[in-house]
């Protein structure tokens, strides 16, 4: 707990700590506090604005917030469909509301939401893409997939790459040598292209699922070699140390030395490695889905929702579909600022440095 | 002599490396479901005779040893095959390997001059406001994703009208003069390099930083105070030449980095370069494509690290011995 309190006293790691909080709770609790589900599309509502919510009526007294229904409506001047509000009827923003059916945590089933209007007027707080689906909406459910796929991906790294380190480091040798050109073949091709043409080879007609689950291996087999390298190395120091040669003499087996000896001595990097390798997990996955790589439609990610913002007209008129960008790069961020205070101080070597 | 000895040795070393590679990149494509031919077979301008040759030249009817030992002695060769759209790959390569060249060598050449004057400053000035401005800024920098950084510029170009949007040269680039040509390109590689350049600079400033730290630190560095030396010498005599050696070898890494940056950059701004090429070949399935560009992009990058070794060599006598 030690480490919370260091955390809490460098002023960019709280904030950052305090954001990533917030970001996942958002994302744990998605389905009640959005105000549609993952799905829910409007086709008649195609890239509506924003909806705009007011506090001060008409008459420039303080209200309880309400909002206009918008309506779809062809300009032929323009040549286009333009939003306008209906002024006629004033709708509430109110809490606690009935709207589409969901499980509440994947398990208790429920209607309620957390805002949201009553029937008759739709609430988009962000707007909504192309098949009229709810930007802010899709943004806490996509997160869900953006914010852990990171994670998972560093449960299949960690493993392979401190085994294989292992493995490489403690033996020496051939092993060693044949163990290293491989894993310095797989760190030469350039990491981004493996990654394309991996997700690409990926067979089409998958569930979500089953996709979200091979991006998180193609994610962990882009990265486990580098790790494994720098394990190699921490494990070539350690096995020179007195207390191994004391447990061969003892006759411990090999691999009970690697796992129970020295491995866990590798622990303090490992936690560095992890937090600072989150964002690139990140980053990676969010570039594969928008070139159209990775996670599918109808399935959101923050990656596959910027997709739409490679339209010029999107970018240039519908401003609301670069959000997910902006949270990519708040999350990263926040995770890069509490990997340095982390890092500061697991290695108080490196405080010197920074 | 010494040092002939050690490039030699070094280029004996890519050898392996680079028949894992082609391996590793040929068995992950050769086993995945998909048909290398497909859309060389539904291609209708492409006839059976180019077709029972690219069979023939692959060797597709043998066993995938056999295929993967033919393949490798047409690359070898030069031979590369032909696209889905039945141009050859390796004119398609020769045209966009420069174009990634000259974006990358335009950024990192950015980034050193920037960066390691920053990083320098920022390490000299250790904890100042401007150190610490500096700090903020690069934590940005390096969390900002380079393909929504290049929307947004793509939106900045388009609003003002500055910069030409996507591509290397405009339309009417034939009929320039040399002068206006090279104007055309500078003007298009503005924008993807700016992208390349706000996102690898943080790295290197922090990186230049944390080095010169850790040289401030040392002991000569102190001596050479302690001797009486003004500032500036210790800085610029002592201390930046040894705190730039481990640069150099973070150079080949730069490069490496650049080149999966640079693919998603090239997307967004249409930039005709390796990493756009790769993932079209990828998104059309063009296997002979793909397999080349990606063997060029581990080429570049092991060469990008061999010319690191030997710089680093040229600086520092330590290695040298």
């Amino acid at each position: 707990m030690e480490i919370i309190e260091k955390i809490f006293k460098d002023k960019f790691a709280k904030i950052a700590f305090i954001v990533l909080a917030v970001l996942y709770l958002l994302i744990l609790f998605a389905d009640f506090i959005a105000p549609y589900t993952n799905t829910y599309s409007n086709r008649n509502m195609s890239y509506a604005p924003p909806s705009q919510v007011y506090t001060i009526d008409e008459n420039g007294k303080f209200s309880r917030p309400y909002t206009y229904n918008l309506i779809r409506e062809y300009e032929p001047a323009l040549m286009q469909t333009i939003y306008k509000q209906d002024r006629s009827q004033k709708y509430y923003i109110k809490l606690f509301v009935k709207g589409e059916k969901y499980k509440f945590l994947g398990l208790i089933p429920s209607d309620r939401h957390l805002f949201g209007v009553d029937n008759g007027c739709e609430l988009h707080l962000l707007g909504t893409d192309i098949n009229g689906r709810d930007v802010f909406s899709r943004l806490l459910f996509g997160g869900r997939i953006s914010m852990t796929i990171g994670f998972l991906s560093l449960f299949i790294v960690f493993p392979i790459g401190l085994l294989y380190g292992g493995i490489s480091g403690y033996f020496g040798g051939i092993v060693d040598i044949l163990m290293m050109r491989f894993a310095e073949a797989v760190m030469a091709i350039p990491s981004f292209y493996l990654l394309i043409i991996l997700a690409a080879i990926l067979p089409s007609g998958m569930t979500s699922i089953q996709r979200f689950c091979l991006i998180i291996v193609i994610l962990a087999l882009i990265g486990w070699a580098g790790f494994a390298r720098v394990v190699r190395g921490m494990v070539l120091s350690i096995k020179k140390e007195d207390f191994i040669s004391a447990e061969k003499t003892m006759g411990a087996s090999n691999l009970r030395i690697i796992l129970k000896h020295i491995l866990p001595q590798t622990t303090s990097y490992v936690i560095i490695a992890m937090t600072l390798s989150v964002p690139s997990y990140i980053l990676a996955e969010s570039g594969l889905s928008f070139l159209g790589l990775g996670i599918q439609q109808p399935d959101a990610s923050w990656g596959n929702m910027l997709k739409e913002a490679q339209e010029f007209t999107n970018i240039l008129y519908r401003p609301w579909l670069l959000t997910p960008g902006i949270l990519i790069f708040i999350a990263v961020l926040s995770f890069n600022l509490l990997g340095d205070a982390i890092r500061d101080f697991l290695d108080p070597k490196s405080q010197t440095r920074n | 002599m010494h040092f002939f000895k050690f490039i030699t040795k070094r280029i004996l070393q890519t050898i392996p490396l680079l028949i894992i590679v082609s391996l590793i990149s040929f068995f992950i494509i050769r086993l995945s479901p998909i048909d290398p031919l497909a859309e060389l077979r539904l291609n209708p301008s492409i006839s059976q005779e180019t077709l029972d040759k690219e069979i023939k030249r692959l060797n597709l009817d043998k066993p995938i040893g056999i295929q993967y030992l033919s393949w490798a002695k047409s690359f070898i060769k030069g031979d590369l095959g032909y696209t889905t759209a039945g141009e050859k790959v390796s004119v398609k390569l020769k045209e966009r390997i420069p174009n990634t060249l000259l974006l990358t060598l335009v950024v990192i050449f950015m980034t050193w001059s920037v960066g390691i004057p920053l990083g320098i400053a920022s390490a000299v000035k250790k904890e100042s406001s401007f150190d610490r401005l500096l700090t903020i800024l690069s934590s940005i920098g390096m969390a900002i994703p380079s393909f929504f950084f290049a929307i947004l510029m793509l939106i900045f170009a388009v609003k003002t009208g500055w910069f030409p949007v996507g591509g290397l040269t405009s339309y009417n680039f034939n009929e320039m003069s040399l002068g206006g040509k090279i104007i055309d390109i500078a003007r298009h590689l503005v924008l993807p390099a700016l992208v390349l350049f706000t996102i690898s600079l943080s790295g290197l400033q922090r990186q230049m930083r944390a080095n010169m730290l850790e040289v401030l630190d040392s002991d000569y560095v102190k001596f050479a105070r302690a001797k009486g030396l003004s500032e500036g010498k210790v800085i610029f005599k002592h201390a930046l030449r040894n705190a730039i050696n481990p640069m150099i070898t973070l150079l080949g890494f730069e490069f490496a980095g650049l080149l999966s940056g640079a693919a998603l950059t090239e997307y967004v701004f249409q930039y005709p370069g390796l990493g756009r090429l790769i993932l079209e070949a990828v998104m059309k399935s063009d296997i002979n494509l793909v397999m080349a560009s990606l063997m060029m992009g581990t080429i570049m990058l092991i060469l990008g690290n061999l010319l690191a070794d030997i710089l680093l060599m040229l600086t520092d006598p330590r290695v040298r011995n």
